[in-house]
């Protein structure tokens, strides 16, 4: 029997996707990473807290399969909280899911998982795998509502060459149906939102109290270099946010970026915001080659923004240069950008 | 699978179930009724209760029936620290720094609710308490010291006999946890010398839920769960009577084949040990080599997650445990491993491995072969 380890959080995704390949005949084994959690609030975070492990654990036996806890607290502080400290430190707006998925997941789990003599790990994101006798891809989910095929964009040949997506096959509605049809204890758990380590609170709190030394006040420019006003620290705001600027102005004034060198805050007019081109950087390549000409693609901006036809261009070392047909609001730094041709995913770069 | 676990627990001895059987549904009467129901399931608690008394060589009416090994420790230390700060005002309570986790626990209890204070006693490199740590320790203040009689994370036994001596000299209650040793050790209280003596069933092929406490004659006790007088209004409760048959006979049996299960698996946990710090690079065991439990094997292993290490066990078929793995996958070394003084990089690759009377060769060997490439996985991973 083909073995396969299935990422497990307690949740409805993982549970089903663990119930669908023990159907499908595969021999499965659940795992749980016991993540970083601020000292206190282990009880609070959105994932993998001691309850959800509970959840998880319950799943798991009603499945009927083996189910093991591995500490990941040291790695996951190390990579992925410091990822996010620091990108806010670079006057970025990380997403730190691109990271933890990278070299949490697809990295340290992975491993864990062959190391028990795992064939595949599987993971309950919404995601359509298709081989091809030459590659891998990934296609997005068949629920577009639900697709998460964009933090899934830093994953190579290798590590799709052991990975399962059960229930990227599947909408939304009819996942959380299967899991009431197993009667599986998560079956009526809300959807999870918002980052893993964050306590259920606002970033801007864990900043507050993990990067303090970061949040300090600067000066708000206008892009021809007005000095116009005072901000609290760059991290606070948002690329294309408009309330909370605190200046008094006869327009309504945007936030357009963020200079981390000069600890500035640019903003503009609604006209300013907007832009038709972004550069990437790190690329990463699912077919595992650089293509060496410009192609169309759909490209999204970010995890919720809907995709918008662009032409991407390899340009020096590992970067793309993306050229949008209509203007884009918000390119935010530190994001990533990701490119889709129909439903395959080429690849996707961090926002420069 | 294999299962080389037992000092977590035992399977029940056919026997022990067949002992038991009747009691569920033929003779189901509550021993506290005065019609024959009622009198034939006290008798059978008599007789379970005469059986028990034959084995620790004590009077019937000194052995208490429990819900298990856990309970009879709170009420040893709560019945007896009550009793005793009633009777002379003593309020001081030693113990060492291995005990069980229903010892350590209900004594900073003890402390934080009850007002008593607690002192704990040192043990050396191997969780050993000297006797003249306790003789040392102790003062007129002191009204109870426990001191358990093996550990069940590192195998040490104590040297109880010298302890109850010092105790006695000055008249101070003397308590054991014997939950782990009962398995194979002798439970002779009058050999030993102990005022108290917590056994419970599931580490010696009895079922799990039923405990016992034995209480010398004159030791003054609180009863500690109140209600219907049962168990000499010392223990409330209608008494589980399939499951105190379960644990005299489980008992008895143990008494019995005593000698033949420490013949059987003394060498093969000495095998284990033998081969382990052969075979695994930065190992060591953790607990003396001589007074140890004749079927615990226990190992540090330096720069490991032993929490890990048990996962990998389990994938690859053996069942085995830890003194620092944790089910949530937050591995702390335990407070032996603390009390023991070992270092943190040792402390939480820690590994447990015990048998049982079933326990064949080949499983051993199968054990120690596939060993050393799990250690070495669960090294690389933990890098």
């Amino acid at each position: 029997m083909t073995k396969v380890v299935v990422a497990m959080s307690g949740g409805v995704d993982s549970s089903v996707a663990a119930a669908l390949l023990k159907e499908q005949g595969y021999e499965v084994i659940g795992m749980m990473l016991r993540l970083w959690s601020e000292p206190g609030k282990e009880d609070s975070n959105r994932c993998c807290t001691p309850d959800s492990m509970a959840q998880a654990r319950r799943v798991a036996a009603k499945l009927d399969i083996p189910f093991y806890v591995i500490d990941a607290k040291d790695v996951f502080h190390n990579t992925v909280v410091q990822y996010f400290l620091d990108g806010y430190a670079r006057g970025e707006t990380p997403n730190p899911c691109l990271i933890c998925n990278r070299q949490i997941r697809w990295t340290f789990l992975l491993d864990h998982a062959l190391a028990l003599g795992a064939d595949f790990m599987a993971t309950g994101h919404y995601v359509r795998k298709q081989t091809t006798d030459k590659s891998h891809q990934l296609l997005r989910a068949v629920d577009r509502g639900k697709d998460q095929s964009y933090v899934l964009h830093v994953l190579n040949q290798a590590k799709l060459a052991k990975a399962l997506f059960p229930v990227g096959d599947y909408p939304k509605p009819e996942i959380r149906a299967m899991a009431e049809k197993h009667v599986l204890p998560t079956a009526t758990r809300k959807d999870s939102q918002d980052l893993c380590f964050l306590a259920g609170e606002d970033y801007r709190n864990f900043l507050r109290r993990n990067a303090a030394e970061m949040l300090r006040p600067g000066e708000i420019i206008t892009r021809d270099g007005r000095s116009i006003g005072e901000h609290n620290g760059l991290a606070n705001y948002t690329i294309g946010q408009r309330k909370g600027l605190a200046i008094a102005s006869s327009v309504p004034l945007y936030v357009l970026g963020k200079n981390a060198g000069s600890n500035t805050l640019i903003v503009g007019t609604q006209e300013e915001l907007g832009s038709r081109e972004l550069i990437a950087r790190d690329v990463n390549w699912l077919s595992g080659e650089r293509p060496d000409e410009p192609f169309q693609a759909d490209v999204k901006i970010r995890y919720t923004a809907k995709e918008a036809e662009a032409l991407v261009t390899p340009v020096n070392g590992n970067q793309v240069q993306v050229r949008f047909e209509a203007s884009q609001r918000d390119i935010t730094s530190g994001q990533a950008a990701v490119f889709y041709q129909g439903d395959v995913m080429i690849g996707g770069g961090i926002i420069l | 699978m294999i299962y080389l676990d037992y000092s977590a627990t035992t399977s029940v001895d056919p026997r022990v179930i067949e002992a038991m059987t009747p009691y569920f549904s033929a003779s189901f009467g509550n021993p506290s009724s005065v019609h024959r129901y009622g009198q034939q399931a006290e008798a059978a608690i008599d007789s379970a209760r005469e059986t028990v008394a034959a084995v620790l060589n004590c009077r019937p009416d000194e052995i208490i029936f429990t819900s298990c090994g856990s309970e009879s420790d709170n009420l040893a230390l709560r019945g007896a620290a009550y009793a005793m700060r009633e009777k002379t005002g003593a309020k001081w309570i030693l113990a060492s720094r291995a005990e069980h986790p229903a010892v350590t626990k209900t004594l900073l209890h003890l402390e934080k609710y009850e007002g008593f204070l607690v002192e704990w006693l040192d043990t050396d490199e191997h969780g050993m308490v000297a006797a003249e740590t306790v003789s040392k320790s102790i003062c007129n203040n002191t009204a109870i010291v426990s001191v358990m009689y093996a550990n069940n994370e590192i195998g040490t036994i104590n040297p109880i006999k010298e302890i109850a001596e010092i105790c006695k000299t000055n008249h101070i209650l003397f308590h054991t946890d014997a939950v782990q040793a009962a398995a194979y050790l002798p439970v002779d209280v009058q050999a030993l010398g102990v005022d108290m003596m917590s056994l419970g069933a599931h580490k010696f092929y009895g079922p799990k839920g039923v405990g016992a406490l034995y209480v010398r004659k004159g030791t003054p006790l609180v009863s500690h769960l109140t209600g219907g007088g049962q168990e000499f209004s010392l223990r409330a409760g209608t008494q589980n009577v399939p499951y105190i048959v379960g644990f005299a006979e489980a008992l008895r049996l143990t008494n019995e084949e005593r000698v033949q299960r420490v013949t059987h698996v003394k060498p093969l946990r000495d095998q284990i040990i033998g081969t382990v710090l052969e075979t695994i690079p930065d190992s060591r065991v953790t607990g003396p080599m001589e007074s140890r439990l004749p079927h615990h094997a226990s190992f540090a292993f330096k720069d490991l997650d032993g929490n890990l290490l048990l996962t990998l066990l389990d994938a690859a078929g053996f069942a085995c445990s830890s003194g620092s793995a944790c089910k949530t996958g937050n591995p702390e070394p335990s407070e032996v491993m603390n009390a023991i003084g070992l270092a943190r990089d040792w402390g939480l690759g820690s590994l447990r491995v015990t048998l049982g009377k079933d326990t064949l060769p080949e499983h051993v060997e199968s054990f120690l072969g596939a060993l050393p490439e799990l250690i070495s996985k669960a090294r690389k991973l933990s890098r």
